[in-house]
C-alpha cells in the first residue's frame, strides 16, 4: 500500500532490518546521516523526468540544439545543467514517422537518472525486463500504444554504461508552441518509449 | 553468470500492470528510501565499484532474486558487500575511510564516474561487420545477456573503450572496445517473432567474427 500509516501500524521486518543497518553504519562512522538524507532528497525531489521534458521541448523548438543533442547527448544535456551519476554517457534516439524506439535494461535497471530520475517500479519488474526485447509490440499495447505495422521498432537493451533517452515526436498541431508550453506534453513514459507524447490524456490515438 | 537477473526473453512473467505515471511515488515505503540512500552513501566509501555492486545483487539463488522486490535485492547486495569487505565486524572499528559530507556527496553525484578506459589494442570490428555472440560459461559477473548468446548480429556502432565489467566486478580494471550490436527479432527468437531490431551494447571479448555460412542464413 502506498498510504503511509507508519505511526499506527507496527514496522515491517524489512523496516526493522534496514533501520538496524542504518544505525550500525552511523554508529561505526561509515555513513554521515546528513549525507544520507541529502542523497535521498536529491533523487526524491530534485532530479526527475522534468529535466528530460526540458531537454525534449528544447529539441522540438531549437533545431541547432536538436542536432547537438543527437550528435553528443551527454554534452548537449550538460549545457542545460543536467549531468552526473547514471548520465555519464548519454545517447538520445529519435522517433520518426518510420522508427519508434523503446528502452529497457534486461539485466538490472539501467536508466538515465540525470534526465529521468529514478525508474518507475514497472521498468524494474520481471515482466517488462523479460518481454520488452521479445514481444515489444505486445508490451506497447499494454501501455495503450499501438504502432502502425510499417513503423520499425528498435529496442535498446542498456547493458553497458551508455544510457538511452527517447526523443518522442512532437504532437501534431503544436508546431508554433513555445518550449515552456510544450514541456508538460513530454511524459516520462514517452521518453522511455512506451508511450507517445500527446496533446492530452484523451488524445492517445496512434499518430499517422 | 546466468542468474535470476538475466531476464531478457524469459516467458511466463505475466502482465506489466504499470502504475499511472502521475500517481507513482519515487519510493513506496520508507525502508526503500533508506536502502537507496544507504547504497549510494556506502558506495562513496570507494570500497567497491558499480559492477561489484551489481554482481552482489545477482549472486543469489534465482528463486530468491525473483521473489524479492527490487529494493530487497539492493538490500541483499549491500549487506553482502559490507560483510565481505569486513566493514561491520562486531566490536571492531572499521578501517579509517573517507566519509563524504553533504557538499562532497553532491559533488560526487553531479560529476558521476566515467566508464571510459583506454586500451592499446585497435578495435577488431568495424561498423557493418557480422559477429557471433559467444556462448558464455562465465560463473562470475557478465553483461552479455543470455538471450544474445549464440546469436548473430551486425555492428551498428563502435562506442569507444569502456571498463570491462566481467573483470571490473572482480577488481581487475581493463578497458575493452564496446560496440552496439543490432539483432533482428528472427535472429533472436525465430522466424515468427515480431518485426523488431534489438540493439545491445557488447564488449569485444563477447564477440567473434561470424562465418559467411551463418551470416547468409
Amino acid at each position: 500500500m502506498t498510504h503511509d500509516h507508519d505511526h499506527t501500524e507496527p514496522p515491517s521486518d524489512l523496516e526493522l532490518r534496514v533501520k538496524a543497518l542504518e544505525s550500525l553504519l552511523i554508529e561505526k562512522g561509515l555513513v554521515n546521516p546528513e549525507t544520507l538524507n541529502a542523497i535521498i532528497d536529491t533523487y526524491e525531489h530534485k532530479v526527475g523526468p522534468r529535466n528530460g521534458a526540458h531537454v525534449v521541448a528544447k529539441a522540438w523548438t531549437d533545431p541547432e540544439f536538436k542536432i547537438a543533442l543527437l550528435n553528443d547527448a551527454t554534452e548537449a544535456v550538460a549545457s542545460l545543467g543536467y549531468c552526473g551519476r547514471q548520465g555519464e554517457h548519454l545517447k538520445v534516439v529519435e522517433n520518426t514517422n518510420d522508427v519508434h524506439n523503446l528502452v529497457v535494461c534486461t539485466l538490472c535497471s539501467c536508466y538515465p537518472w540525470t534526465v529521468l530520475g529514478l525508474p518507475p517500479t514497472w521498468y524494474k519488474s520481471a515482466p517488462y525486463r523479460s518481454r520488452a526485447v521479445r514481444e515489444p509490440r505486445c508490451v506497447l499495447e499494454e501501455f495503450g500504444t499501438r504502432l502502425d505495422s510499417t513503423v520499425k521498432l528498435k529496442v535498446w537493451d542498456s547493458t553497458s554504461e551508455m544510457r538511452y533517452l527517447v526523443l518522442p515526436q512532437q504532437p501534431a498541431g503544436t508546431e508554433n508552441w513555445s518550449e515552456e508550453r510544450l514541456q508538460p506534453l513530454v511524459s516520462r513514459n514517452s521518453m522511455i518509449g512506451v508511450e507517445l507524447a500527446h496533446l492530452s490524456d484523451d488524445s492517445n490515438e496512434p499518430q499517422s | 553468470m546466468k542468474g535470476g537477473h538475466d531476464l531478457g526473453g524469459v516467458q511466463g512473467m505475466g502482465k506489466i500492470n504499470p502504475e499511472a505515471e502521475n500517481l507513482e511515488p519515487v519510493f513506496h515505503t520508507n525502508w526503500e528510501r533508506r536502502v537507496f540512500g544507504i547504497t549510494l552513501a556506502t558506495g562513496m566509501l570507494g570500497k567497491w565499484n558499480i559492477d561489484e555492486s551489481r554482481h552482489a545483487r545477482e549472486r543469489q539463488n534465482p528463486a530468491d532474486y525473483l521473489n524479492n522486490s527490487y529494493y530487497e535485492n539492493w538490500l541483499v547486495g549491500i549487506e553482502k558487500l559490507l560483510a565481505e569487505k569486513d566493514l561491520l565486524v562486531e566490536n571492531e572499528s572499521p578501517p579509517k575511510l573517507r566519509v563524504p559530507n553533504v557538499a562532497e556527496a553532491k559533488k560526487i553525484l553531479t560529476s558521476g564516474t566515467s566508464s571510459v578506459l583506454k586500451t592499446q589494442q585497435p578495435p577488431a570490428y568495424a561498423v557493418g561487420d557480422s559477429v557471433n555472440i559467444k556462448t558464455s560459461n562465465n560463473k562470475g559477473h557478465t553483461r552479455v545477456p543470455g538471450y544474445a548468446q549464440g546469436a548473430t548480429g551486425i555492428v551498428i556502432a563502435h562506442i569507444g573503450c569502456h571498463t570491462f565489467p566481467d573483470k571490473n566486478a572482480h577488481d581487475e580494471h581493463v578497458g575493452e572496445h564496446l560496440y552496439t550490436i543490432g539483432f533482428t527479432g528472427s535472429d533472436l527468437w525465430g522466424a515468427h517473432s515480431e518485426n523488431v531490431e534489438v540493439l545491445i551494447d557488447l564488449w569485444e571479448p563477447y564477440l567473434t567474427k561470424a562465418s559467411n555460412a551463418i551470416a547468409q542464413e
